[in-house]
């Protein structure tokens, strides 16, 4: 067993039990949160990580889907019908986005997602017949799937696990991929791409899908569990926050996303009932973490303990007397 | 039929002409060299070949088959494949991972997004062939990142030649090269099979010569001088604007 399957099985292990071991339905909560910010966070990472397109828009997704599951759910539907059309609506919005969008590369990306992202935060602060306006949506109730109710901390964390599992699964499978590989040829060397024969455009349109199912799903996951969106959840500084967690943790790999998620979520919600000025131990961290590892948390890990390593591991003895020669 | 025919080709930026109404018609097989003086127009020429530039008059033929209006990604399905003047490979991977890519650019797999790359065994092989024909095969687990100048000069050869090409268009291979790099590189050249089409952009005239059966001048993005090696040599023009007296 290598030591990396050791501490995949440990981290399983210590996930599927943490209602067991982690003392105060608060505490799971905050797991919950950690996970669905997880997902949303592996999503934004397609694009800003794998693609090389760094989107300052995806809370507009994420606010899209969330605000269809609670449309659809007042107007009387079920929770299946309210999710599928959640997706259904989260999926169009990204195309939009991405054909809108993929006319640019760098700064204009960035900025043609701002400006829709700020369009969807206008039309939800303003469409007040659809969005409820300032006063937001409230939502009755959790989905029941196979006739497990939802509605317990405890329930809604092995959910919010099983989804989050799912999604690293689909990550892990793509980043390996010819596609995934593709993707991230087009962030390296576009043009060498597109002389190899790659539709450089359609693999990023088909990156963008991805990044929006998993924004649309973490959505559909924050609804249920704060049971109210309001425009507040997909404002800037909500986009803002995500791709921090991307960046902190590292873009482009697979843990990055969730270490980061991990660590905005548990300063957010944990370290601020001790400390009052939380943001700015949170921006404290992140200056930290761009000065030290500007990589990211995982990476900048990874290169820190091959560092200590190859300190510690004495040298070929040839090595040693030719230097000395 | 001709490899490829370039007909009345033109491009400009704003005022300024940079291919002026160029022809070229090169056979199957044929080795030729493009040279001229810096700015003469090359290397657009090139990108406007390889449908990098959209030209703003003529036609491009390859294989008889009319690619003027045609994407870059097009014209490499249809046989056309180059390398650049600045090295442009993916610096973050192995010398094999970016020839599996070259290869994946012509095969429907790259739009699977279920299956694990590194286990293709026929890529891998494929890859590795590639890169035996350049010397390269002993190093192919080797990060890029880890090689020398001149191997990734050969890596971006061995990519080319990955994608099967007909026409194969070089963009000053030999520039920056070492004398033992550029003995290396000419070897791979040389060795490349008479079905594929060799263009090359060269200013090693000493390599380069050697190396091609037609030469074709260029001088502010007009052809001026075309023929066989001696003709072009032996051209007062070619003496005047680039060879030198």
């Amino acid at each position: 067993m290598t030591a990396r399957l050791a501490v995949f099985i440990i981290a399983i292990m210590a996930l599927v039990t943490l209602p067991q071991w982690m003392h105060g339905v608060y505490y799971v909560n905050v797991a919950s949160q950690i996970l669905f910010y997880a997902v949303f966070a592996l999503g934004l990472n397609v694009l800003a990580g794998y693609a090389g397109l760094v989107s300052l828009g995806h809370a507009g997704l994420f606010g899209i889907s969330a605000y269809a599951t609670g449309y659809m759910l007042n107007l009387g539907y079920s929770h299946s019908v309210a999710i599928a059309t959640a997706l259904s609506i989260g999926m169009v919005s990204m195309a939009i986005y991405a054909v809108l969008s993929l006319r640019a590369t760098g700064i204009g990306f960035i900025m043609i997602t701002l400006a829709l992202g700020e369009i969807v935060w206008g039309l939800a602060y303003r469409w007040i017949s659809i969005t409820g306006g300032d006063n937001g949506i409230n939502l009755h109730g959790r989905p029941e799937p196979f006739g497990i109710a939802l509605t317990s901390p405890n329930a809604f964390y092995y959910a919010a696990l099983i989804v989050f599992l799912i999604a690293l699964a689909v990550m892990t499978v793509f980043v390996r991929s010819p596609l995934g590989a593709a993707l991230m040829g087009t962030r390296d060397q576009p043009r060498r791409m597109t002389a190899l024969g790659y539709h450089v455009w359609l693999i990023r349109f088909f990156a963008c899908m991805l990044s929006g199912l998993l924004t649309s799903i973490a959505g559909i996951l924050f609804v249920y569990y704060n049971q109210f969106i309001s425009p507040q959840a997909l404002d800037l500084t909500a986009s803002a926050e995500v791709l921090l967690m991307v960046i902190s943790g590292g873009a482009g790999t697979l843990l990055g996303p969730i270490v980061g998620s991990t660590l905005v979520v548990v300063v957010k919600s944990v370290v601020s009932g001790y400390i009052e000025r939380w943001n700015f131990l949170l921006g404290a961290i992140f200056v930290a973490i761009v000065i030290l590892m500007p990589e990211g948390l995982v990476p900048g890990t990874v290169r820190l303990w091959r560092a200590a390593f190859a300190r510690r591991r004495p040298g070929p003895v040839v090595e040693a007397t030719e230097k000395a020669s | 039929m001709s490899a490829l025919v370039v007909t009345g080709l033109s491009k400009s930026f704003g005022g300024l002409h940079v291919t002026r109404g160029v022809n070229l018609n090169i056979a199957p097989g044929e080795r030729r060299l493009i040279i001229g003086p810096n700015g003469a127009g090359k290397t657009t020429l090139f990108n406007l070949i390889t449908g990098e530039l959209t030209p703003d008059g003529g036609t491009i033929e390859l294989s008889g088959v009319d690619v003027t209006h045609s994407p870059s990604r097009h014209r490499a399905h249809l046989g056309m494949a180059r390398t650049y003047q600045i090295i442009t490979l993916f610096g973050q991977d192995t010398i094999i991972h970016n020839v599996r890519l070259a290869l994946l650019g012509l095969s429907p797999k790259r739009w699977n997004p279920l299956i694990d790359l590194r286990r293709q065994a026929a890529l891998t092989e494929q890859g590795h062939e590639a890169l035996a024909r350049v010397g390269l095969g002993h190093i192919a687990d080797r990060p890029l990142a880890q090689t020398s100048y001149g191997e990734r000069r050969r890596v971006e050869i061995a990519m080319a030649l990955a994608q099967q090409p007909k026409v194969l268009l070089l963009d000053e291979p030999f520039a920056g090269l070492s004398i033992d790099e550029r003995r290396d590189v000419h070897k791979c050249l040389m060795a490349i099979p008479r079905d594929v089409t060799i263009v090359m952009i060269e200013h090693n005239m000493d390599v380069a010569l050697e190396f091609a059966e037609r030469i074709t001048l260029l001088h502010f993005g007009e052809v001026i001088v075309e023929g066989n090696r001696a003709e072009v040599v032996d051209d007062p023009r070619t003496r005047e604007v680039y060879l030198g007296h």
